[in-house]
């Protein structure tokens, strides 16, 4: 990663949250370096708060972005962004890198909702999301991929979630697609011209003892349960909108 | 290693039930996405980079001796719908009976007792795949092309598709098929040291989101 | 499945008449015949006759997924539990024949789930003449046919009803109204088949199912003998 690092921009992000023994949450580390920043904002809600601003627009190719956060035990977070974020098409011909790490103790929960990642016409980049989770850890995380700005081609995307509760990969799927990606990802069988495609994971301890029936929401989305403590909901739409709607009605059948 | 023991296991004939499969294809046959050869090529090519990946490199694993359990759990985390883990585990079973009575080993006896439900079929696959004296890429082979020939021999069914149109679709994707087998067995040799996640995990939503709209289907002609 | 070391051997692997455990297991009759001769009806009037005397099962093999077995789940002739659907993709007759691997994992998760069983039957989807089952599979199998589908059936023979081991004329009620010729197709069968037994029923007579039932007696006494 070092020839990548020589032409692109580094941009690093912190968050460690931990309950402050008065019911609420502290967040002792707060760091954003380069174009990344995570601010603290008033939570409306149980718990901490956070926005990640994205300082200047990217990842560009050739950047590599990296943003974790860290709940010890007991601690609260919510996680959004300010703005979707844009790939964009590079000086240099490398793809750009953008790596999501969350770390969730026993008896913490996180929402990590930011807004989409739009694959503009030209970019290229790589991203992946690693969520570590205690058994008794509590999760909902949102990732929503959209291919292309309306109007123009999608640029390359690759995109990797995992989620591992207690030690055990519950949940491993990449999707690729755009230009240049492994032939039929826009075919019949992976995304039929579908624009927006999206993931919402819940893990509750709770699932163990109580799964949640498979449930079919319309055309293209489903809400399965995972091999695990965890439910997914799976969903590709015409564009970002329809998506979002299908995603927050998904999450509402979940409350 | 023997060349005709790879056409036993691979011939559509085999008796471990995958012809009552479509791979997707009926329910992209209703939703009006597969149409003729040319979208079925397409939704072959998508199914092969994805799932077919996927399960060529569980198959290759297994059959470089990776412990079953661990790539089952693999095949599980790598399989969101549960639609598709329940298929794959009812195949895996059939395969393994299959498997058991035509290459007798206590290797496979062994992991009919530890999976008395039945393991992933790409898992029994490899393991078939070593019992009959084969080896990872034989395995990956088999695994990639069932991933496609399943859904076009459906797709002939379904659409009383001419068959000759169909076996030009597989002759078509035979170079990418021989490429993904060779990418899921460099995966698979990574395995040993790297552990699981090694492993591909290419997903295809669609597959996964109409499989549990297939499931609940009152009327179908194809268990998946 | 058994992990302790008294029973090291493998799960039977087809016809094996051994359970894993080394108990019997239960004898299977497979039922077939073309489309609409009366397989279902006969399976049900089967468990009616047969369910107080013996612990059985059933499995069905559909071509639309579960309609037979939702039949027989609606006629409420056996508990739902013992009563199994295989889908077939299509091919029937694949399933009860060329590959027999899902109907082998249905007969034995039955006898898992509600076992020990007697006698399985095994109901193919209605297919065409040359469907039989094989001996991986069932230990007899009858072929159905009907008064309704022409009297030449057994005249032009077929594997079915040449070699099924109880050969069923059926819906002999309608045999005047449909210009069958019974006695015809009875000496047609009988040329057929030299020694194998054939009985020609209407379910909705008083004997019914009777004389196949008994024939099933016989094969059980023969199977546990």
């Amino acid at each position: 990663m070092d020839g990548v690092t020589v032409t692109g921009v580094r941009g690093h992000a912190r968050i460690v949250a931990r309950a402050d023994g008065r019911g609420g949450t502290a967040l002792p580390v707060l760091d954003g370096e380069g174009p990344l920043a995570p601010r603290r904002t008033r939570s409306t809600g149980p718990g901490a708060k956070v926005m990640v601003v994205g300082a200047m627009s990217g990842p560009l190719g050739g950047d590599r972005f990296t943003l974790s956060a860290r709940l010890e035990e007991g601690a609260r977070l919510h996680v959004g962004s300010a703005a979707a974020t844009l790939a964009l098409p590079g000086q240099t011909k490398d793809a750009a890198r953008y790596d999501v790490r969350l770390d969730v103790a026993d008896g913490a929960e996180l929402h990590w909702l930011p807004e989409q990642l739009i694959a503009a016409e030209g970019s290229d980049l790589y991203v992946t999301t690693r969520a570590e989770l205690a058994a008794g850890a509590r999760l909902v995380l949102r990732e929503e991929q959209v291919l292309g700005r309306t109007g123009e081609q999608p640029g390359r995307l690759t995109s990797r979630l995992t989620v591992r509760i207690a030690g055990r990969t519950v949940l491993d799927q990449e999707l690729s697609c755009g230009p240049g990606a492994p032939g039929g990802w826009d075919g019949p069988a992976v995304l039929a011209g579908y624009r927006a495609v999206g993931q919402l994971v819940v893990v509750r301890p709770r699932f163990a003892r109580s799964p949640v029936p498979a449930q079919v929401l319309g055309e293209g989305a489903a809400l399965v349960p995972l091999a695990g403590p965890a439910v997914l909901v799976s969903a590709v739409a015409p564009d970002a909108l329809r998506l979002r709607r299908l995603l927050d009605e998904a999450s509402a059948r979940l409350d | 290693m023997s060349r005709a023991a790879l056409l036993v296991l691979a011939d559509g004939r085999f008796p471990a039930g995958g012809h009552a499969h479509s791979g997707g294809a009926e329910a992209a046959v209703k939703a009006g996405r597969i149409t003729g050869a040319a979208s079925l090529e397409d939704f072959c090519r998508g199914r092969l980079h994805t799932a077919g990946l996927v399960a060529a490199a569980l198959a290759a694993a297994a059959a470089l001796g990776a412990d079953p359990a661990g790539l089952d759990a693999a095949a599980d985390a790598r399989t969101p719908s549960p639609a598709l883990r329940a298929a794959a585990r009812r195949l895996g079973r059939q395969l393994l009976r299959a498997a058991r009575a035509t290459w007798p080993s206590p290797g496979l006896d062994a992991v009919a007792r530890q999976f008395p439900k039945g393991a992933h079929q790409p898992v029994v696959l490899g393991l078939a795949a070593r019992a009959a004296g084969l080896g990872p890429g034989d395995a990956a082979h088999c695994a990639a092309y069932e991933s496609v020939s399943g859904p076009a021999t459906a797709t002939v069914r379904l659409l009383s598709l001419d068959p000759f149109d169909a076996t030009g679709v597989l002759a078509r994707l035979a170079p990418e098929l021989d490429r993904v087998a060779d990418s899921a067995v460099e995966a698979a040799r990574r395995v040993a040291d790297e552990g699981t996640d090694a492993l591909p995990a290419a997903s295809a939503p669609l597959l996964e989101v109409m499989a549990e709209a297939h499931a609940a289907w009152p009327v179908r002609l194809f268990a998946s | 499945m058994h992990l302790d070391h008294t029973h090291p051997g493998p799960a039977a692997v087809s016809a094996d008449a051994r359970r894993p455990d080394g108990s019997r297991r239960a004898l299977r009759i497979g039922l077939g015949g073309p489309v609409g001769s009366g397989k279902t009806a006969t399976v049900a009037a089967l468990c009616r006759a047969l369910r107080d005397e013996l612990s059985l099962a059933v499995v069905t093999n559909d071509i639309y997924t579960r309609e037979d077995a939702e039949f027989l789940l609606r006629e409420a002739v056996l508990p739902p539990e013992r009563i199994t659907a295989v889908e077939t993709g299509a091919c029937p007759h694949t399933a009860i024949r060329d590959d027999i691997s899902a109907n082998l994992e249905a007969v034995e998760d039955l006898e898992d789930a509600v076992g020990p069983l007697d006698l399985i039957l095994v109901e193919s989807g209605g297919d065409n003449l040359t469907a039989t089952f094989s001996k991986g599979l069932v230990d007899a199998q009858v072929f159905v046919i009907d008064v309704a589908g022409g009297d030449d059936i057994p005249r032009k023979g077929g594997p079915g009803v040449t070699t099924a081991d109880l050969l069923v004329v059926n819906k002999t009620d309608l045999a005047p109204y449909v210009g069958s010729d019974l006695a015809r197709m009875a000496a047609d069968a009988k040329a057929q088949r030299a020694e194998l037994p054939v009985v020609l029923q209407s379910l909705r007579d008083e004997r019914g199912v009777a004389d196949v039932a008994a024939w099933v007696r016989g094969r059980l006494a023969a199977w546990t003998a």
